[in-house]
């Protein structure tokens, strides 16, 4: 392992000389920064859907796995009665930390944004909601329903378990797209500058002949091709990167728009993370060139 | 040094030569030289591991190219100063950096300095040296060519028609050149179709001459 680490620094470390000896291709040149930086500005968009993504599947396990509804399904003359009992119930059951019935107004905003601020919701048949927060390793939901039954049988419990595992999954679902995302540019980005690289190889094919002739080795001469692939995606992952942390700082605050999509961001150290996007990109354009040239170089011997 | 033991080499189905066999002793001047399309650049190239052949054995310092790896050749080439017959510059360097390429890609840069100079002033090309190659006349190319040929100190030089594009008085100076390597202890092949110039290294230096033609390679008689 350590000879090989000294064989790929050996190729990175500058030898001007040898850098001139291969005179730069224009066009291979803007290809390889103008390639590196747009997947570095797609790459800063996947890490920010992957880090949201993340936070949201965090955020929403968390949220709704710590509360539960208890609805009570009565006639309305039992229902304060029942109410009243569900609340005993709960009270006395370990893991809850509190049970809160919602009053009016509260029901009342939770069906505004479908029925509108007028809706008069004392003389509808609406079902009685109890907001219930646990706490510790929570309740035990089989137990709480078999005393419910028992002592309020207009109680239905909601443990939030059939919302939950399906908005977790999706969130899951898109983190691993996202990531598979990443993994996809960068692939895209190996497979870009190695074309580059053969087509820079191919145009030098005569500096090459002429370098093998005064007794260059294989490793020397992919050297001097490796550097400047390794350099440009650097350069050009760099400003990408810049340009796509800019874009997502720019986009709409959550607390402005709401909404899933403007979270797409970076929160506190996350905003580190996009930071090695350049590095990993030059990583994996030293190793995409390096072996396109060995494998150029060796095809040509 | 460089052994050719029965050698042949073939392209395009037929054969350019066969039973080939020339030994390249230590401090020896010899002349390769036969009709145009014999097989000499292609000898010369089998001589410096650019071309393997196709029957028989090429050593070079002891090792049979066929089975050289290709660092192995590269190492070779390090001893080996070779004078192309179209000089194989980089025409964006210029003729220094051309010059002291073969210390550039050795890892041996640093070594050029003095040197350089030195090197430049005997071959005469001091005022050109931050010139590129296509500035250069016919003879300034081959005497930077033989400057590079030389500059990490080869054991052996071999000159492919070194003197093919230029005047009479710039070959007796190349030749001149060649012969004070060769008194230096570095062995020499020249390959040639100039009979001229074999004759006035005879007066300089002890030489043999090699003649390649009908697709073998004898030793020339006293008719030259």
């Amino acid at each position: 392992m350590k000879v090989n680490l000294g064989r790929y620094m050996s190729m990175l470390a500058g030898d001007p000389l040898a850098d001139r000896a291969v005179p730069p291709t224009g066009y291979t040149a803007n290809l390889t920064v103008f390639t590196a930086g747009a997947m570095a500005f797609l790459a800063v968009f996947a890490l920010a859907l992957s880090l949201a993504t993340g936070r949201l599947a965090d955020r929403w396990s968390a949220e709704l796995a710590r509360t539960s509804t208890l609805r009570i399904s009565a006639p309305a003359d039992q229902l304060a009665a029942q109410e009243a009992a569900a609340v005993r119930v709960l009270e006395t059951t370990p893991g809850v930390a509190s049970a809160k019935p919602l009053t009016t107004e509260e029901q009342q905003a939770l069906l505004e944004p479908w029925f509108g601020p007028d809706l008069p919701v004392e003389t509808l048949p609406i079902p009685r909601l109890i907001e219930i927060i646990e706490e510790g390793d929570g309740y035990d939901p089989a137990g709480l329903r078999a005393r419910l039954q028992a002592e309020v049988p207009g109680a239905i419990l909601d443990d939030h378990t059939r919302w939950r595992e399906p908005l977790i999954a999706a969130a899951n679902r898109l983190r691993l797209l996202a990531t598979v995302a990443i993994l996809l540019i960068a692939a895209a980005t190996g497979a870009m500058i190695t074309l580059a690289a053969q087509a820079a190889l191919a145009a030098n094919a005569q500096v090459i002949r002429v370098m093998r002739l005064v007794g260059a080795r294989d490793l020397y001469i992919a050297g001097a091709f490796v550097r400047r692939f390794t350099l440009r995606s650097l350069t050009g992952s760099a400003a990408g990167t810049a340009a796509g942390m800019l874009a997502v700082l720019l986009l709409p605050k959550t607390e402005v728009a709401g909404g899933f999509l403007t979270g797409l961001g970076f929160q506190g150290a996350g905003w580190i993370a996009p930071l090695v996007i350049p590095p990993l990109a030059a990583i994996v354009a030293f190793f995409a060139t390096r072996a396109a040239a060995l494998r150029t170089l060796r095809a040509n011997s | 040094m460089i052994e050719l033991d029965r050698v042949a080499y073939s392209y395009g189905g037929g054969e350019l030569f066969s039973d080939v066999s020339l030994t390249l002793a230590p401090g020896s001047f010899q002349f390769l030289t036969g009709p145009s399309g014999a097989g000499k650049t292609t000898l010369l190239k089998l001589c410096y591991g650019e071309l393997v052949s196709t029957a028989g054995y090429v050593r070079l310092f002891g090792k049979n190219t066929r089975e050289m790896e290709r660092d192995d050749v590269a190492m070779s080439r390090r001893k080996i100063g070779v004078v192309h017959q179209d000089c194989q510059f980089l025409d964006h360097l210029s003729v220094a950096e051309n010059i002291a390429l073969p210390l550039t890609v050795s890892g041996r840069a640093q070594e050029a300095g003095d040197y350089l100079e030195d090197l430049l002033r005997w071959v005469g090309l001091t005022h050109q040296a931050s010139q590129l190659p296509p500035q250069l006349s016919g003879g300034e190319r081959q005497r930077a060519a033989l400057a590079r040929a030389v500059i990490i100190s080869p054991d052996v030089i071999i000159a492919d028609e070194p003197t093919g594009n230029i005047d009479w008085e710039m070959s007796q100076r190349l030749l001149q050149l060649l012969v004070e390597l060769n008194k230096m202890g570095k062995t020499v092949l020249i390959a040639t179709h100039d009979l001229n110039l074999i004759r006035a290294s005879k007066s300089q230096v002890s030489t043999r001459v090699l003649r390649l033609a009908n697709r073998r390679l004898h030793v020339a008689g006293a008719e030259l």
